[in-house]
């Protein structure tokens, strides 16, 4: 419909109070652009009537980076595409690597992988909801939400011993297991989050300005964004019950019970309250985890793939042989091809991986989900007003890291 | 899952599919890029098909083979849940395959970031542009031959980059080699 | 930072020392933020952390406004001109914190497409190493940079190359 306004309003001769449009460049360094993204938009008045979205602007060179490392290396660079739920990343690229070797991860891995991977979707939605509220300008709900994002990243260091770029994830299970008293630690925390997240509700949810801001705007329908490759809370605002987590399930995914939110609009307002509604669920999905959390071995039992212990490495041979092995010449994956896919916090988070045979990638390609919304945000922009591409671009979350690698 | 998909493609264009495999549950197809457009619009309105969304499009670069590029991509369909990858041999010298951005919307941006990346031209496609690295860049820094510290700087930098780097080819190996022509 | 002169009220002091300080307590920034460093930024920035008890509250988004540049983040070459042009935009006194390893050396991206530290296009007064760097840590930045403008001297035009850079700690 946006496009059609778009249209109409560039093929007018006459073109109302405004003869002339206007050219604005906005970003790439912007703040409402969050990360920095350049958009050339030209205006009709207020009313946007083209917009030429451009990035990589934050290119790192992440692919070729990787072509240089041995496969473990590569989960420090993960870490850094969506860095708002880098243990996500880190579970995505493991369970790719793991395919490809033909092995499974035990259950106690998958159960604490289903647990750490909730967390960092709480934490990207947080980060999401108080920065789309801050740049709507709602100071106080985006102070509550990273008082809570806080709080999650305190029990992420307990885990991991890092607050943001975490590395936890290894190939074939992890680095160590949860802490002893995870369990009453998450009881502590959960009601602090129920808290924010009622809070952002309050502050949020039936407040004028911000819904007069977030309705009807940025709207695409169903059909359009499965075609523009969308995913994740975008593509299920717009009622396509889409979630990798329910439609082939992996980690412990099968085994908790969860429902999948969907919005009927496909506007800024939808996509704000399936992210909200997505954290209840995520709450939920880590009790039941929690509370299901099988005994037995954390990492997959080979050699050939997980380093040999610490004590075997300082005080036998062919454990510190083993060692080298795995550290200099890095696990050898078997030739071949893979993709491989789980719900990221944004949608399908792909990896898309060649191997010749050797320790390190021949190809490595992320699918990230935020590249395809950057793709297809004119359509949700253009015939609406200027002012409308902020929350546009708040809910869908735009993470440079990812989107330009 | 999808092997019913595979099976039923290769049905339909024996002569386009080059070959197939399911290796580690993965359903491909290599498709001569003749043939891509045609299957990929059978793909997305076949009813059983319904492959509504092209979840990514990218290339790999064989240094050695021949043809040396592939393009690969992934298919996904929401209704029936199934997937299937496509991948499409494209030779050195003036890499194209036609484009499927009249198919798929994601193309578009996937494809301008596959030209980018690797230099391989997509026919018909609306806006061919860089979408990553800036016009004035040369070259297409995912192709293997494509040297992985290879800057090219958009402005006068202040001081030269990793002067370490080649401080020590000069003091080292610069003088190594030096060393071994003199020897005898 | 002056003398009692015995006049209730008032102190003596040199100019610069003055305006010095106040300087070092009104620094208004702008965040040139880029990459995962902003998310340690938020938190810096937020209610737990709270870099206003520092003297350097309101974020200004127009270097028109601002005296401290933050670059948060990595800065590749496509980015580098446009960094260039805010830091010549920011009127002087300007100082720049680069945030991060990223900026401060290009961290672990060592390619074809990452500007190997923001040094090599703008001068930077204060590093904070990290990847990213601690909250404590980039408070710990801002306090050297204070003591820095406490000590700058105004004779001769100032350049931030002349005042030798610093590093924030790491801590133990
Ligand atoms: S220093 Fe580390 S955390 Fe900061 S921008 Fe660079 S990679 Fe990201």
């Amino acid at each position: 419909m946006n496009r059609a306004i778009a249209d109409a309003l560039a093929a007018a001769p006459e073109r109302g109070v405004q003869e002339d449009v206007m050219v604005l460049n906005m970003g790439p360094s912007h703040p409402a652009m969050h990360g920095t993204v350049r958009m050339v938009l030209t205006l009709d008045g207020e009313t946007v009537i083209k917009c030429d979205p451009e990035i990589g602007y934050l290119h790192r060179g992440f692919e070729k980076q990787c072509e240089n490392a041995t496969w473990s290396q590569v989960f420090p660079y993960t870490d850094r595409l969506n860095y708002c739920s880098p243990l996500l990343n880190n579970f995505g690229y493991a369970l790719a690597v793991e395919k490809m070797l033909g092995i499974k991860a035990t259950d106690r891995c998958n159960y604490i992988r289903t647990i750490l991977g909730e967390m960092a979707r709480l934490a990207d939605h947080f980060t999401s909801l108080g920065a789309g509220a801050l740049e709507l300008g709602a100071m106080s709900a985006f102070l509550y939400a990273v008082e809570a994002r806080d709080h999650i990243w305190d029990l992420v260091e307990e885990v991991t011993g890092a607050r943001l770029t975490v590395s936890f994830a290894r190939i074939g299970g992890l680095k160590e297991d949860l802490p002893a008293n995870f369990a009453e630690r998450w009881e502590a925390t959960e009601p602090r989050l129920w808290d924010v997240i009622k809070k952002l509700d309050q502050l949020s949810t039936k407040n004028r300005i911000f819904m007069d801001r977030m309705m009807n705007t940025g709207v695409i329908g169903a059909d359009e964004a499965v075609s523009l490759g969308f995913t994740g809370p975008v593509l299920r605002s717009t009622g396509v019950a889409y979630d990798i987590r329910k439609d082939s399930p992996y980690f412990a995914y099968d085994r908790v019970d969860f429902e999948v939110p969907v919005g009927t609009n496909g506007d800024n307002f939808d996509r704000y309250l399936v992210r909200l509604e997505e954290m209840k669920q995520s709450i939920s999905i880590i009790r039941q985890c929690l509370k299901g959390l099988p005994g037995g071995p954390l990492n997959v039992d080979d050699p050939h793939i997980m380093l040999p212990p610490k004590e075997l490495v300082y005080n036998s041979i062919e454990g510190m042989i083993n060692h080298f092995k795995l550290i200099f010449e890095g696990i050898q994956v078997p030739a071949g091809e893979v993709y491989s896919y789980t719900e990221a916090a944004n949608g399908e988070l792909g990896f898309y991986i060649v191997s010749n045979g050797t320790g390190k990638p021949y190809k490595l390609r992320v699918r990230p989900p935020c590249f395809y919304f950057m793709g297809g945000i004119d359509r949700m922009i253009e015939g609406g007003m200027l002012s409308d591409i902020i929350p546009t671009f708040d809910t869908i979350n735009m993470i440079g890291g990812e989107v330009d690698r | 899952m999808s092997r019913a998909a595979l099976d039923s493609l290769v049905a339909a264009f024996p002569q386009h599919i080059l070959e197939t495999t399911d290796r580690l549950g993965d359903e491909v197809a290599i498709v001569a890029p003749a043939g891509l457009l045609e299957i990929a619009t059978w793909l997305r309105d076949t009813p059983a098909m319904a492959f509504n969304m092209l979840s990514d499009v990218t290339a790999v670069d064989y240094l050695a083979r021949n043809p040396r590029f592939e393009v690969v991509y992934q298919l996904y369909s929401v209704s029936k849940k199934h997937r299937l990858r496509l991948r499409v041999p494209v030779g050195a010298e003036t890499p194209s395959v036609p484009s499927v951005t009249g198919v798929w919307l994601s193309a578009n941006w996937a494809e301008r970031e596959v030209w980018d990346m690797y230099g391989i031209r997509f026919e018909g496609h609306p806006d061919l542009r860089r979408v990553l690295m800036y016009e004035e860049f040369e070259g297409h820094p995912l192709r293997k031959d494509y040297p992985m510290q290879q800057s090219q700087p958009r402005m006068d930098l202040r001081r030269k980059e990793r002067d370490a780097v080649e401080e020590y080819k000069t003091l080292y190996v610069d003088k190594l080699a030096q060393a071994r022509k003199a020897e005898p | 930072m002056g003398v009692d002169i015995g006049v209730p009220g008032v102190v003596a002091s040199r100019l610069e020392t003055a305006v010095n300080w106040a300087r070092k307590f009104s620094l208004f920034q702008y965040p040139f933020v880029t990459a995962c460093c902003g998310m340690e930024y938020m938190a810096v920035a937020c209610a737990r952390y709270d870099v206003s008890r520092f003297g350097a509250e309101i974020p200004r988004f127009s270097p028109r406004q601002a005296d401290l540049l933050w670059v948060v983040g990595t800065v590749n070459h496509k980015l580098a001109p446009h960094l260039a042009r805010i830091h010549a935009q920011i009127s002087d006194p300007k100082w720049v914190i680069s945030f991060g390893v990223c900026a401060s050396t290009g961290g672990f991206y060592d390619n074809y497409a990452t500007v190997q530290g923001i040094d090599k296009i703008i001068p930077v007064d204060v590093y904070i190493p990290g990847c990213p760097p601690r909250p404590e840590q980039v408070l710990d930045a801002l306090m050297m940079l204070q003591d820095k403008i406490q000590r700058e001297k105004w004779d001769g035009p100032r350049a931030a190359s002349d005042v030798a850079p610093a590093i924030a700690a790491v801590p133990a």
